[in-house]
C-alpha cells in the first residue's frame, strides 16, 4: 500500500533541512520495502517544528516534527508510516493548540495543499471567489470589497475597495493590476509563504481585481531575494493559463486577464508603490510625487490598482464568504483577520493568522513561548525597519491599526520581531538610520542626507562624542525627515529611532555618562 | 583580495549574447530590468561594455542605463566568485546574533561585504531580509537557503560548497 507523506518545500522549511529530510525518508522507505508517495506543500507556519513531516493515515494527517535527516531511520523503524507513537509525534496539526487557536482565512490552504495542483486548489474552495465575481459583475464585486472593510495588508492599510472604486471611476482605457510582492520588511514572510504555499490564491485575487476594475493585465513585482517563490509563482501562472483561468476568456467568460511576473533587483524602496511602478517600467526605483495617485495615473501612465500579496489573496475569501462574513472578524476599524509574523528572538516563531485584537504580549508569550535565548524580552519592533520599538510596558497593546497608531507605532505588514535584554537600543537606532541611508532612493534631501547624518550622530553618541549635542541633532533630523520626506522611507525611519530614544533612555544615557 | 581589479574586456560572443537578450525583450513594455537580469544570469555580471549596447538598442542614454545598473544592489559590474554567500543583516537576524555571524564570516573569509576572496571562491554580500525571520540568523549560498546559522554551521556550509577557509 502506498502511503502519502507531506514535507514542505517552503523556503523556511528548506532552510531548516526539509530537502535532506525528504530524501532521507525516500531512501529509508525504499530500504524498508515501503512504498511512499511524497507530496510537497507550503509550510503550516510552525517554523520551530520544521522540517514537519505529515503522514496520511486513517486517523488523518499525522504530523511529526521537527524531523531532521538523522531522525528518519529511527522514525521509520518506529512506524512513522503508520502514524505510530514517537517522541516527535505531534498528532494532527489542525488539533495542535498553536494552530487550532488561529483563524485561518487567507492562509486556509497554505500547508494543506500542493501549491501547484489545480485540482487540490479547486477541492479546497479555490476559484469560488472568482466564480462569484463573474456572476455578480464588476460594480457589485467592488462594493463587496468595500463593505468587507479589507484594508491594504502591505503596510499602508488603505481601504482596498476605495482604491478599486477610484480606478473604476477613471476614463475608459487600459488599466493594470500591480501586485506588490516586494516584501522587504525584516520580520515579515507572509507574502513569501502565500506565494510558495498557495500561489493560485494570489492569481485568483488578481483576476478578481481585474474583472472588478476592468483591467486585462496584471504584473507581479517579486523581490529577487525570493527565488523559491519566483519558481512556484511562475509555475502557478503557467498552470492557471493552461487551465483557462488566465487568457483571453477567463473561465470561459468574456473577460480577458493575464499576468506577468517580474523580478525586482534588491532595492527596499521598491516596496513603496510608486517606486515599484518606476521599477516595473524599467527605471531607477525613485519614488513619484503624489498626486496623481497610482489609481489615477499608475503603471505606464494608466490607472492602476496596486495591492500587496496578502491583500490580493484575501480578496477571493471576501468574495466567496461574502463581505459580512469577513467583516465579522476583527474589531473597530480593523476588520477581518491579520496574518501576523512572529520572528526574531522567540522560542516558537511563525505565522499566526487571527482576527485583529490579539495583544503583543499574547503573541509573544502564548504563541512565541517567550524568547529563544531564555532571557527576558526587552523590546519588540513591529512593522519592519520603519516601525517603532515597543518596551515591555506597551506589550498589552492590541495588534490593530488604530491602537498601535495611538502609541506612535504602526502595524505595517504585520511583522513582530522580538529582542532579548542583550539588545543595545542605541545601536538599533543607529542601524535604522544606516538602513535608511543604504536604501534611500536619493530623490529627497531629508531622507538622503538626514539618514547619513543621523547614523553619524548616533555613532558619535556611541563613541561618547558630544552626546548631548548629537542627541539634539538626531531629534532635529528626525523632525525634518518626518515632516519633509517624500515617502515613507525617510518619513518613517525616525519611528524606530525616536521610540528607542524615548522608551530606552538608559541605553543612550549610559553613553552620555561617558562609558 | 578584493575584486577591485578591472574585469577583463568582454568577448565578441558575449557582446552578441547581450544583443540577443535585448532583442528578446525590447518589444515588451519597460524591458530594461528584465534585460539586465538576463545579462547577469548569462554573463555573471553586467559588464560596462554592455551598457552602451543596451542603451543603443533601447534608445536610451548610457547614463540612463548606467543609472539603473548602479541603483539596484543586485546588479554587479564585476564578476562574482564561484559561490555567492549572502548574509542577512536585518533586525530579526540581529536579534539572534546575526552580528557575530557577520564578524565571523568577514574574519574567516578575510574579505568585507561586496568583496571576493583572492582565489575567486566566494563573494560575500549583504542582504536585507530573506524572509526567513522565524529561523534567524539566515544565509543564502547561491540559491540555497539556511536558517539558524551558527558560526560553526557557516564553516561547515562553506566547506561543503568548496570554499574552505583560506586564512
Amino acid at each position: 500500500m502506498t502511503v502519502t507523506v507531506w514535507i514542505s518545500r517552503d523556503a523556511g522549511a528548506l532552510a531548516l533541512g526539509a530537502e535532506a529530510t525528504a530524501q532521507a525518508l525516500l531512501a529509508a522507505a525504499r530500504k524498508a520495502g515501503g512504498d511512499i508517495k511524497l507530496r510537497r506543500n507550503g509550510s503550516r507556519g510552525l517554523y520551530w517544528l520544521e522540517p514537519l513531516v505529515e503522514v496520511e493515515c486513517t486517523a488523518g494527517r499525522i504530523a511529526y516534527g521537527p524531523v531532521s535527516e538523522r531522525d528518519v531511520p529511527g522514525l521509520i523503524e518506529k512506524g512513522l508510516l503508520r502514524g505510530e507513537a514517537h517522541p516527535l509525534r505531534l498528532g494532527p496539526i489542525e488539533a495542535h493548540q498553536w494552530f487550532a487557536s488561529q483563524q485561518r482565512l487567507t492562509f486556509a490552504r497554505v500547508g494543506r495543499i500542493d501549491p501547484l495542483d489545480l485540482n487540490d486548489y479547486l477541492a479546497h474552495d479555490g476559484f469560488r471567489g472568482l466564480r462569484r465575481a463573474l456572476e455578480i459583475g464588476s460594480l457589485a464585486t467592488v462594493n463587496e470589497v468595500v463593505e468587507s472593510g479589507l484594508r491594504g495588508r502591505g503596510g499602508a492599510a488603505f481601504p482596498t475597495g476605495i482604491k478599486w472604486q477610484t480606478v473604476l471611476k477613471q476614463p475608459e482605457g487600459q488599466r493594470y493590476i500591480a501586485c506588490n510582492a516586494d516584501e522587504g520588511d525584516s520580520g515579515t514572510f507572509s507574502d513569501r509563504m502565500l506565494m510558495e504555499g498557495d500561489p493560485l490564491s494570489v492569481i485568483e485575487g488578481m483576476i478578481i481585481a481585474g474583472i472588478a476594475v476592468g483591467a486585462t493585465r496584471g504584473y507581479i513585482y517579486l523581490r529577487v531575494e525570493y527565488p523559491h517563490a519566483f519558481q512556484v509563482m511562475n509555475a502557478a501562472i503557467t498552470a492557471a493559463r493552461n487551465a483557462g483561468f488566465l487568457g483571453s476568456n477567463v473561465c470561459g467568460s468574456k473577460h480577458a486577464f493575464d499576468i506577468e511576473l517580474r523580478l525586482g533587483a534588491g532595492a527596499y524602496i521598491c516596496g513603496e508603490e510608486t517606486s515599484m511602478l518606476e521599477s516595473l517600467e524599467g527605471r531607477r526605483g525613485e519614488i513619484r510625487v503624489r498626486p496623481p495617485l497610482p489609481a489615477e495615473k499608475g503603471l505606464f501612465g494608466a490607472p492602476t490598482v496596486v495591492n500587496n500579496v496578502v491583500t490580493l489573496a484575501t480578496v477571493p475569501v471576501v468574495l466567496a464568504a461574502g463581505a459580512a462574513a469577513y467583516r465579522d472578524f476583527g474589531q473597530a476599524k480593523s476588520r477581518g483577520t491579520l496574518p501576523l509574523q512572529l520572528a526574531g528572538n522567540v522560542l516558537r516563531g511563525g505565522l499566526v493568522e487571527r482576527a485583529f485584537g490579539l495583544t503583543v504580549r499574547e503573541l509573544l508569550y502564548d504563541y512565541g513561548g517567550g524568547s529563544a535565548s531564555g532571557r527576558p524580552i526587552r523590546a519588540v519592533q513591529i512593522g519592519g525597519p520603519l516601525g517603532a520599538y515597543l518596551p515591555e510596558s506597551q506589550f498589552d497593546t492590541p495588534l490593530e491599526y488604530e491602537a498601535l497608531s495611538a502609541i506612535g507605532a504602526m502595524l505595517g505588514h504585520g511583522g513582530v520581531v522580538a529582542f532579548d535584554d542583550t539588545v543595545d537600543m542605541l545601536e538599533m537606532a543607529r542601524y535604522a538610520m544606516e538602513f535608511c541611508a543604504i536604501e534611500s532612493c536619493g530623490k529627497c534631501t531629508p531622507c538622503r542626507i538626514g539618514s547619513v547624518r543621523g547614523a553619524e550622530a548616533l555613532g558619535n553618541i556611541a563613541r561618547g562624542i558630544n552626546p548631548e549635542g548629537n542627541l539634539a541633532l538626531v531629534e532635529e533630523l528626525c523632525d525634518t525627515m518626518l515632516q519633509a520626506s517624500l515617502c515613507g522611507l525617510g518619513g518613517m525611519a525616525p519611528y524606530p529611532v525616536l521610540s528607542a530614544m524615548k522608551h530606552f533612555k538608559e541605553d543612550f544615557r549610559q553613553r552620555t555618562a561617558g562609558s | 583580495m578584493t575584486a577591485a581589479a578591472a574585469p577583463k574586456p568582454i568577448s565578441q560572443a558575449q557582446k552578441d549574447e547581450v544583443l540577443v537578450i535585448v532583442a528578446r525583450h525590447k518589444h515588451q513594455p519597460g524591458p530594461l530590468i528584465e534585460i539586465l537580469h538576463d545579462v547577469q544570469r548569462s554573463l555573471g555580471y553586467v559588464p560596462a561594455e554592455a551598457v552602451p549596447l543596451i542603451a543603443g538598442e533601447l534608445n536610451l542614454s548610457r547614463a540612463e542605463v548606467h543609472g539603473v545598473v548602479s541603483f539596484y544592489h543586485h546588479f554587479r559590474s564585476a564578476p562574482h566568485g564561484r559561490r555567492v554567500l549572502r548574509l542577512c543583516r536585518a533586525e530579526a537576524c540581529q536579534s539572534m546574533n546575526g552580528r557575530a555571524l557577520e564578524r565571523h564570516a568577514i574574519k574567516r573569509l578575510g574579505i568585507g561585504f561586496g568583496e571576493t576572496t583572492a582565489d575567486g571562491a566566494v563573494t560575500l554580500e549583504a542582504v536585507y531580509c530573506l524572509g526567513l525571520c522565524a529561523c534567524s540568523p539566515a544565509a543564502m549560498i547561491d540559491e540555497d537557503v539556511h536558517g539558524r546559522v551558527t558560526p560553526e554551521r557557516l564553516d561547515e556550509l562553506l566547506k561543503r560548497a568548496g570554499a574552505g577557509a583560506k586564512r
